[in-house]
């Protein structure tokens, strides 16, 4: 194949990795840098590791810390983490436990460092560009925003990372993205991500490493770039990735855990040979149109159900899945969505809970109000987050406004610790996932920007947030 | 591993694309520390109705489902989360393999580890078992073929390494912990 000998960022990480590489029989070992862990996927590893007698062999490369089954309330006593029901807080308990049990460092409820597991990895600086980074989280894919190969794994491969911090795996295809052009004012990252898995379908990455590449890219800070790896796995992708260049350096300097002194300027030189060649070549290659992209809105039960917020949804066209999704969402085909009405307002999750995002929504929402009848939630994607934007006063125009304002953790995007939709209410969601029931049994939601929400939230109606853009 | 070698049942038929593994077990459920039990929430929400009697009309509740190993299922089967508490989910049911056009990539390596069968056939095989529930099949792994009722044999292809330890009850932590001295050999090189 012509250019096969030439790399792309893709190939230069996965061959620094191999401990062996694979051959027809037998899957590549590869070595994983940083294994992030949580409490829900990781009991039943620790459960094996400790019938086998075994220990962690890196518990310097690993981090645990709790987001998901936790509440969003603050929790200083046992009683606290019991208000999101006792299997749940039994499962934290198993993590506190295991932790300490294996020597994994722990970033719980004492540490001002807790958070989504997606969020702390950068914010800390230990997602770095080229490294090997795996999580019992399909939303792993966010680090590849910094140039390293990042995907989520099953319980199974944990225990395979925390006894041998190497991973069975066949060498994946490769996807190039390229945004072209410049986001026009009120379009966001998230609607990049929408907007591209629209077009290439919740299955058009399978099988697929992505790359995303082009001038919106280039453009993006990195919160935005995580944004947009983050829905890799929306596309079926397991990871997507973005070449480290001095907006990401720029993100990472300084990072508590980031290489300092000396030691980063030899990361520098070793990032910066990261990028892939120009003319290496991809299995697929796909382009969108960022100058043309607009604000989007999910109108059906997966993410590549979407639309321009202002078009028309759809007809199902014989098409019983899609019917099934309209019936459930309770969506009309033939009509836009705007004007639909919103129940709940979430503004959260590891795709959307960072900094940049708090910001944009709290410049929406400053002196203005979110309507009669509707609950509003922001959840920051980790204490830092909590507290650099309570330095800002974000919290104060956020609760000025009417909304919640609350502490770190996965919340109402899964539904699992007590943050939950209501059966039948219409959430817009700045999450990642629109699935039945995804955020509360019966709970339909409409995945949208920080933006979108906020406009939705003062509406009280799904909105164009281009209306209310200051 | 118990060793999974050949699996004759009839089939159930799930006509919906894009089931994701919320679908399969709803995160509310994934407050366990435990990996058994889990069958009882397979498709809780579909199987159930609002005020919690059984639905009916979800095929995986009819008669003609009781039994049955196989679930055939519409394409992309198996996206969303990584929780391998789907499989485990359809495991402990009864459940041992999936047959679709397509299936999501993590849902696939967290199914091989666990014995279930991730099975992606050709579009024309794929629609005829869509239009006959109930079709007696053979799933053959070690030759990684499925046996129609007609006797005609359509090939699926799987991993080697997957087929060799699905066969021979194989544990894929075995194999990396016998390869402890290249990981070793690896980290040294990189200090």
């Amino acid at each position: 194949m012509p250019g096969s000998s030439l790399q792309t960022l893709f190939d230069k990480v996965w061959s620094a990795h191999l401990v062996t590489p694979e051959t027809a029989d037998t899957p590549a070992i590869l070595y994983i840098d940083l294994h992030l862990v949580h409490e829900v996927t990781t009991p039943q590893a620790f459960s094996l590791l400790r019938e086998k007698g075994l220990p962690v062999r890196r518990p310097d490369l690993t981090l645990g810390t709790l987001d998901h089954s936790t509440p969003t309330t603050p929790v200083r006593t046992f009683k606290d983490l019991a208000v999101v029901g006792e299997s749940a807080a039994n499962q934290v308990r198993q993590m506190q436990d295991n932790c300490r049990e294996f020597g994994v460092e722990l970033l719980g409820f004492d540490s001002p460092h807790r958070g989504i597991v997606h969020v702390i990895g950068p914010e800390l600086g230990v997602t770095q560009p080229g490294k090997t980074i795996v999580c019992g989280d399909s939303h792993t894919s966010t680090h590849g925003a910094f140039g390293a190969l990042a995907f989520g794994i099953g319980t199974t491969e944990v225990g395979h990372v925390l006894a041998t911090q190497c991973i069975l795996q066949r060498k994946p295809k490769t996807l190039v993205i390229e945004i072209s052009g410049r986001l026009q004012p009120g379009v966001t990252a998230k609607d990049v991500i929408l907007a591209t898995i629209g077009q290439i379908g919740v299955n058009g990455g399978t099988g697929h490493v992505i790359e995303y590449r082009g001038s919106a890219i280039s453009a993006m800070d990195m919160d935005g770039r995580m944004t947009v790896c983050n829905m890799s796995i929306e596309a079926g992708a397991r990871a997507g990735m973005i070449a480290p260049d001095d907006t990401t350096f720029e993100y990472l300097h300084s990072r508590p855990r980031a290489p300092a002194g000396p030691a980063w300027e030899h990361a520098l030189a070793q990032w910066r040979k990261l990028p892939g060649h120009p003319e290496a070549t991809f299995d697929k290659a796909i382009q969108v149109c960022g100058d043309e992209l607009q604000p989007m809105v999910t109108f059906g039960t997966n993410p590549g159900m979407v639309l321009p917020v202002g078009a028309t949804v759809p007809d199902a066209n014989g098409d019983a899945s899609f019917r099934k999704a309209l019936d459930y969402m309770r969506i009309a085909p033939g009509r836009p969505l705007t004007d639909t009405r919103v129940d709940v307002v979430f503004l959260g999750s590891c795709t959307n809970s960072r900094l940049s995002d708090l910001q944009q929504a709290a410049d929406m929402l400053r002196g203005r109000q979110i309507a009669p009848g509707v609950r509003m939630l922001v959840v920051p994607g980790s204490q830092q987050v909590k507290s650099d934007a309570e330095a800002r006063g974000l919290h104060e125009i956020f609760k000025a406004a009417g909304a919640e304002w609350r502490e770190s953790g996965c919340s109402m995007c899964l539904g699992m610790n007590g943050d939950t939709v209501a059966r039948g209410q219409l959430s817009v969601s700045t999450s990642n996932r629109n699935f039945e029931g995804r955020q509360g049994i019966g709970s339909r939601t409409v995945l949208a920007s920080p933006l979108t929400a906020a406009a939705s939230a003062i509406r009280g109606r799904i909105a164009d947030p281009r209306e209310y853009l200051r | 591993m118990q060793p999974v070698r050949v699996i004759r049942s009839r089939t159930v038929v799930l006509p919906v694309n894009d089931v994701d593994t919320d679908q399969i077990i709803p995160a509310r459920f994934l407050t366990t520390t435990s990996r058994t039990g889990l069958g009882q929430h397979l498709f809780h929400d579909w199987r159930y109705r609002d005020d919690g009697s059984l639905n009916e009309d979800f095929i995986l509740n009819s008669p003609s489902a009781r039994n049955c190993r196989v679930l055939v299922a519409g394409r992309n089967f198996g996206c969303g989360s990584s929780r391998e508490h789907a499989p485990w989910a359809l495991l402990d049911s009864g459940l041992q393999a999936v047959i679709s056009t397509e299936i999501a990539d993590i849902f696939r390596s967290n199914s091989l580890k666990n014995g279930f069968l991730p099975i992606v056939v050709d579009d024309a095989t794929h629609r005829w078992l869509m239009e006959n529930p109930g079709a007696q099949v053979e799933i053959d792994v070690a030759a990684s073929s499925v046996m129609l009722p007609d006797g005609h044999t359509v090939r699926f292809s799987m991993d080697a390494f997957a087929r060799y330890c699905l066969v021979e009850g194989i544990d894929q932590l075995g194999f990396l912990q016998a390869h402890v001295e290249a990981i070793d050999r690896f980290e040294a090189n990189r200090l």
